[in-house]
């Protein structure tokens, strides 16, 4: 994608503490969950931006950041040139025009007393757009067809669809507004494995029709793959790699990375059994109180003293190759399943 | 003290009976999801629109069988129809309703056939007393002569007005609270749950005693206080059941579209906890009868010569041996009416619970 315009989302230093409650003798001394520390990255227009990362490392909350339905406690989020994190409500509902979000769960995120004509029009009913309800119905069709449903089940409820259908509920009522960028958050990860595949087909087609930006959310490196333009990638709160995907996948820097890419498995037996892979010890620590420097330097292979003292700040290893570590050194994966 | 332990059995029973509906309707889901994931994976690999609708109509057909009905329905028809299918509730809907009747057009018919309730005829009154169920008085005549049916009669419009107007006063204090506690939260929510708790920590009769002894005797004080009361219970099933709408994703969604407070509330919040109100308030209502009941049959309710059911077991109860049918008729009244609205209450929970449907 071309790098050289304005960023449609810029985020900067973005921090999320949540306070944890631990009883009522706690009093000031709570302590905190920080889910995302210090996070930056920029989006452009119609381009689609991977956040990959285990479970609990806090790239939903990155999202909901965004899409301010948890307040950040620091940084700053530039959608369209406004900084969401500090805005007013009445501002905020114009830029949720343009911002809409994809959630996880297909079951969950469907209001089930509505009916999918209903859920499907609620943003436009919000954003005051097309007040005549058959005009609106016409056009909520015409979106139903284009996400791969049956118009004719605009007046059926939720209960009555499977999870895949449901999310192209999902996906036709957040491009009902045709917003800019569209925060998925892991939309597929719910779903049997030959409906991701069409529903992330969907997700394709759309943004080559209408240009969307999304932010793709997943623990999945291969879902991200399918449909990124650039990849981040995250661990304990903190990016620790942004990159082209064609590169991060052919010849990541992070041993964190590293990791990850080795552990994908490859649909080739020799090579399965041949190559070299990086298995990383025990289990990510807790938020509530990570490490000291390099969050990743408790598990990390090639760890030096330095690693627990400073912070690595991100830098650049290689041209659009950003990655936050001191001793960051290509590290080609074999056999990786992506043709260059 | 009898009002929670009868909620208690009740709450128990309606867990169970909930886990096996739940097991039925997912299984009938499972059979759904595969039908429509076969008709997606056919999907896919469409290129021509034909066979793209033979497979739709395949579902529909599928979707169709399972559900045994149309296309285009809303939720409350849904669940009408569900309702109609459960014959103990329906039971329990059409006694409420002869009851309601009976007990609303008493007036018109009751007096010219089987005389006042209250009025006392002294010259005759040796020869009318105690007389067992004949034609002439169904249900026998009482102590003072009086027909036992048209004091049963009597005594349902003062039950159901109670039971109404007492459910309706906790169902109206509840929900404030239970709003209030849910929305606002932190210092809000511990205020009114405590103050909830200690409603609830009180013996329920004897609070409802202790009130009436304030406010004098009287139909209106009997639901003032009973109403004033009940509304702790109703808050904590608001409260939690908001809670747990809140917690959902559709609300978020909505709140990402920039959907308003008011909104979110009307059109997400409320209606999605609304169903358990409606359940807790039908059942509430046949216990709120039982209290009047209780407090009747101790003399705090309602004032002779009114009738009650309470107080007329009360009356019935020394000639239990001799004469039974003045006491078993007001129960069996009691009985019948507050099983008709716990069965109605059991059949509208599972009528509206949509979850059923979803597994």
């Amino acid at each position: 994608m071309a790098t050289s315009q304005e960023p449609l989302l810029h985020v900067e230093h973005l921090t999320k503490e949540f306070p944890v409650d631990s009883g009522v003798f706690a009093g000031r001394m709570a302590k905190k969950v920080s889910a995302v520390d210090d996070v930056s990255f920029d989006i452009f227009p119609g381009e689609t931006f991977g956040l990959v990362g285990e479970s609990g490392c806090g790239k939903s909350t990155t999202g909901r950041c965004i899409m301010r339905l948890t307040h950040p406690t620091g940084g700053r989020v530039v959608f369209d040139g406004k900084d969401v994190a500090t805005m007013k409500k009445k501002e905020l509902k114009a830029v949720r025009h343009d911002l809409q979000y994809i959630f996880q769960d297909p079951y969950a995120s469907l209001n089930p007393r509505m009916t999918i004509g209903e859920i499907v029009s609620e943003p436009l009913v919000i954003h005051g757009e097309m007040s005549n309800t058959e005009e609106r119905m016409d056009y909520v069709r015409k979106i139903l067809d284009i996400v791969g449903l049956n118009p004719e089940h605009i007046n059926r409820y939720p209960h009555e669809f499977s999870g895949g259908q449901r999310q192209r509920v999902g996906i036709a009522r957040a491009f009902a507004l045709h917003p800019k960028l569209i925060i998925c958050d892991e939309p597929v990860s719910a779903l049997d494995v030959s409906i991701q595949a069409q529903v992330l087909n969907l997700l394709g087609e759309l943004q080559k029709e209408y240009g969307t930006a999304y932010l793709f959310i997943a623990h999945d490196l291969s879902v991200v793959q399918h449909i990124s333009d650039r990849v981040a990638v995250m661990y304990l709160g903190n990016l620790m790699e942004t990159s082209d995907w064609r590169s991060l996948y052919a010849e990541p820097y992070h041993p964190y990375t590293q990791a990850l890419l080795s552990a994908v498995p490859i649909p080739d037996p020799d090579v399965q059994r041949s190559r070299e892979r990086i298995i990383l010890a025990g289990d990510p620590p807790s938020p509530i109180d990570p490490p000291s420097g390099c969050r990743f330097h408790t598990r990390c292979p090639i760890a030096q003293e330095i690693c627990s003292q400073k912070r690595p700040e991100m830098r650049e290893v290689a041209p659009g190759h950003h990655c936050a570590c001191f001793f960051a050194k290509p590290f080609p994966i074999q056999g990786s399943s992506i043709e260059l | 003290m009898e009002k929670k332990q009868h909620e208690r059995d009740l709450e128990r029973e309606a867990q169970e009976e909930l886990r096996e509906e739940t097991d039925r309707a997912y299984d009938v889901h499972e059979e759904r999801v595969q039908a429509a994931s076969e008709v997606e994976t056919d999907q896919q690999d469409d290129a021509e629109p034909e066979h793209h609708r033979d497979f739709r109509g395949a579902y529909n057909a599928v979707v169709d069988e399972v559900d045994h009905e149309g296309a285009s329905r809303t939720l409350w028809s849904d669940a009408f129809a569900r309702l109609r299918k459960n014959k103990l509730a329906i039971i329990g809907a059409v006694w409420i309703i002869f009851v309601a009747l009976v007990a609303i057009t008493a007036d018109l018919w009751v007096p010219q056939t089987l005389g006042s309730p209250t009025a006392i005829d002294s010259s005759q009154m040796a020869s009318l007393a105690r007389l067992p169920p004949s034609l002439e008085h169904p249900f026998g005549t009482d102590a003072l002569g009086r027909d036992v049916l048209c004091r049963v009669i009597y005594g349902a419009q003062i039950s159901l007005t109670v039971g109404l107007l007492a459910t309706a006063i906790s169902t109206v204090l509840g929900l404030i609270m239970g709003a209030l506690a849910a929305f606002y939260g932190g210092i809000w929510d511990t205020i009114i749950m405590r103050l909830a708790d200690i409603f609830l920590a009180f013996p329920y009769t004897l609070f409802v005693i202790v009130m009436l002894a304030v406010l004098g005797q009287g139909i209106q004080n009997v639901f003032i206080a009973i109403g004033v009361l009940g509304w702790p219970s109703i808050a904590r099933v608001f409260r939690s059941a908001i809670l747990s709408v809140k917690e959902n994703d559709y609300v978020d969604a909505a709140r990402s579209m920039g959907a308003s407070d008011a909104r979110i509330i009307m059109r997400h919040i409320f209606p999605n906890s609304v169903a358990s109100i409606v359940v807790y308030a039908t059942m509430n209502i046949g216990g709120a009868i039982l209290t009047e009941s209780a407090l009747s049959f101790l003399g705090m309710g309602v004032t002779p010569p009114n009738p009650s059911w309470g107080s007329m077991i009360q009356d019935g109860q020394q000639y239990l041996a001799t004469q039974p049918w003045l006491m078993l008729m007001p129960g069996i009244a009691i009985i019948t009416t507050v099983l008709a609205f716990t069965l109605l209450g059991d059949g509208l929970r599972d009528a509206l619970d949509v979850k059923m449907k979803d597994a």
